[in-house]
């Protein structure tokens, strides 16, 4: 499996995982060590960042985990510009998961202010990596804006539905100049083993593992899967076959 | 970046050689995908695939009609000049033929443009040789003011200009640029141009790059089919086809086939390919790229126009003639290559019709730009 490159940094597991929903931190702990993953995303407001011993950041401290806060609970650019500048500060990071969901219900991104913000960190020298609808011109015009890699999501974030958004999904891995990291709406194993074959270079699962009867061992499916999934994809693997037509109706001209 | 960066990553002969290793289960893996890569193409223009022109043929008519439906756009070329700075070994305008040149003045012009709006005709290509003192911006900024007003659509197929210049014929209503690379392979290239500012393969290969940063709306490449190996030529074309949609995505592309004819001077192609490597080549593009304009000119033979323009063709010439003044005056001046079909516009949009499809017009209009 080839190693994976976003911005400066090279990940050899290409599963990221999140830090909410868990029964408690220790498991938390155990899971993501289980998952192999080495990009771990962060609500910032989740997390007292200025205290050795906060409960979530300190079960995080291993070498091979690099810490991704993101601005979830934002809703607009401003907001998201303001808690990313926080973050820097307190979590000695530019990496940023930019998200921003005005709907409560549905959390679902909101376009116009993720392009909006995406621009204005870029410049300030963040590393954005914006969450988003599986939406193809947008995820270009992010590229353009300085987005490090695109987020599109699978299906509504926590709702384990897998890639309903399959064929737009194609369409961004097709298209795009940076890499594409589904998020959100992978429930199973085979959900992200899907998402790899397709091409994209890596997932975020949170909430299936976090809410499985037994995280540890779910996490370590995940991992199996998403490496599976990777190796098929970069193995090249066979189409449908076709059946092969005898006659010659439309290039019989050739021979007249 | 640009797509020169791209190109020096790749080694010819091994790419050819690549091609050629290519076996019958590559190509049956390639026409099982949904989206074959550039490495499936290899296998779509190597001869393993030969045996399967015909399964290519039917795949090539689906696709183009679920994308383009049952129509063919109608273009004609308006040659303005045949003066040229450039020594091209294969090209009636090199400038060592020893014949007049013409560079139609703002009468014939018009008279040109008049005859060739009777034939129906909304969209027209300009073209020209390389001469920037008598055809450079100036000219073109008074042929497009000129032409404006009669037609929807204008394209290009002249030198090589600078961004800005670019944009300015954009705001000006420009919409195609037609430039062919004539050759991707960087070592021979300098063989058939010697001489001219055509002789600079890297200005001549980044020109789509500053095509794209100027927002053009449509990009026509090429290679010259018989200069060197198809094979290895289309497989260029194809990742600079790949590159150019990644990277000015909002640009559309075209891909034209000029296959070498006879012309003034004694260059005889090298590497002469035969109709059913030509439809391998037009199939093999289409199967790679649903999207992709492919175009189809005058050189080819009535009998190889009527068939393949239905096997993934959507835009096709017809009643060119490859001299300034051609239409409308009966002198003749150089022509830039022989007519291989020299049926008129009506009666090839007759062929087309007889055969299920509409021959299309008007497809767009200045107002929209």
């Amino acid at each position: 499996m080839q190693p994976l490159k976003i911005a400066d940094k090279t990940f050899n597991s290409r599963l990221f995982t999140g830090t909410g929903k868990f029964s408690s931190s220790e498991m938390m702990e155990k899971a993501l060590l289980a998952s192999g993953s080495e990009l771990v995303t962060v609500a910032l407001k989740r997390v007292d960042a200025g205290s050795e011993d906060d409960e979530i950041l300190s079960h995080l401290k291993y070498p091979h985990i690099n810490l991704l806060p993101n601005t979830s609970g934002v809703r607009t650019a401003r907001e998201a510009i303001f808690a990313a500048e926080l973050s820097r500060e307190a979590l000695q990071t530019n990496w940023l998961k930019l998200e921003i969901h005005p709907d409560p219900r549905y959390l679902l991104p909101d376009p116009e202010e993720t392009l909006r913000a995406t621009e204005e960190l870029a410049k300030l020298g963040f590393i954005v990596l914006p969450y988003v609808h599986a939406d193809p011109v947008l995820c270009k015009k992010l590229e353009e804006a300085g987005a490090a890699a695109v987020m599109p999501l699978g299906s509504p974030i926590g709702s384990n539905m897998g890639l309903e958004t399959r064929r737009f999904i194609e369409i961004i891995v097709e298209q795009s100049n940076v890499p594409v990291v589904v998020d959100a709406g992978i429930g199973r194993p085979s959900h992200a083993a899907e998402a790899m074959e397709l091409g994209v270079d890596a997932v975020l699962v949170n909430t299936a593992i976090a809410v499985a009867d037994d995280p540890v061992a779910i996490a370590d499916a995940f991992r199996h899967a998403v490496i599976a999934g990777r190796m098929a994809f970069e193995s090249g693997m066979p189409g449908v076959s076709r059946q092969a037509i005898a006659s010659s109706p439309l290039t019989g001209f050739l021979d007249e | 970046m640009s797509f020169a960066e791209e190109l020096n990553k790749y080694n010819w002969e091994e790419v050819t050689s690549s091609i050629y290793s290519k076996t019958a289960r590559d190509v049956e893996r390639a026409l099982g995908k949904r989206k074959p890569d550039p490495e499936d193409f290899k296998a779509l223009v190597s001869p393993a695939s030969s045996p399967y022109l015909e399964q290519m043929a039917a795949m090539s008519k689906g696709i183009t009609q679920k994308r383009f439906g049952k129509t063919v756009q109608m273009y004609i070329p308006l040659y303005l000049s045949n003066k040229c700075d450039n020594h091209c070994v294969y090209c009636g305008f090199n400038r060592k033929n020893d014949f007049p040149r013409t560079v139609l003045d703002e009468n014939q012009i018009l008279k040109e443009a008049e005859v060739i709006k009777s034939y129906g005709f909304e969209h027209l290509l300009l073209v020209t040789g390389e001469s920037p003192r008598k055809c450079g911006m100036e000219y073109f900024r008074r042929a497009f003011e000129l032409l404006r007003p009669h037609f929807s659509l204008i394209s290009i197929e002249v030198q090589p200009l600078e961004t800005e210049e670019y944009r300015e014929l954009i705001s000006m209503g420009l919409h195609t640029v037609y430039i062919y690379q004539e050759t991707y392979n960087r070592k021979r290239y300098g063989l058939y141009h010697p001489a001219g500012k055509k002789s600079d393969f890297s200005y001549r290969l980044e020109t789509p790059d500053r095509l794209g940063k100027a927002g053009i709306y449509k990009t026509g490449i090429g290679f010259l089919i018989g200069l060197e190996d198809w094979r290895t030529e289309a497989f260029f074309t194809a990742l600079h086809l790949k590159y150019l949609e990644k990277t000015y995505w909002k640009t559309k592309y075209s891909i034209s086939f000029p296959r070498l004819r006879p012309h003034a001077g004694s260059f005889s192609p090298s590497h002469p390919v035969t109709d059913r490597e030509l439809l391998q080549l037009i199939t093999a593009y289409r199967i790679l790229d649903e999207e992709v304009e492919l175009s189809l000119s005058v050189r080819e033979s009535r009998k190889f126009r009527d068939n393949a323009f239905q096997l993934g063709i959507t835009s096709i010439s017809a009643g060119s003639k490859t001299q300034p003044g051609g239409y409308s005056s009966a002198e003749g001046s150089l022509k830039q290559f022989e007519e291989h079909d020299d049926r008129s516009p009506v009666e090839f949009a007759g062929v087309i019709r007889s055969k299920g499809y509409e021959p299309v017009w008007k497809d767009w209009d200045y107002s929209l730009q």
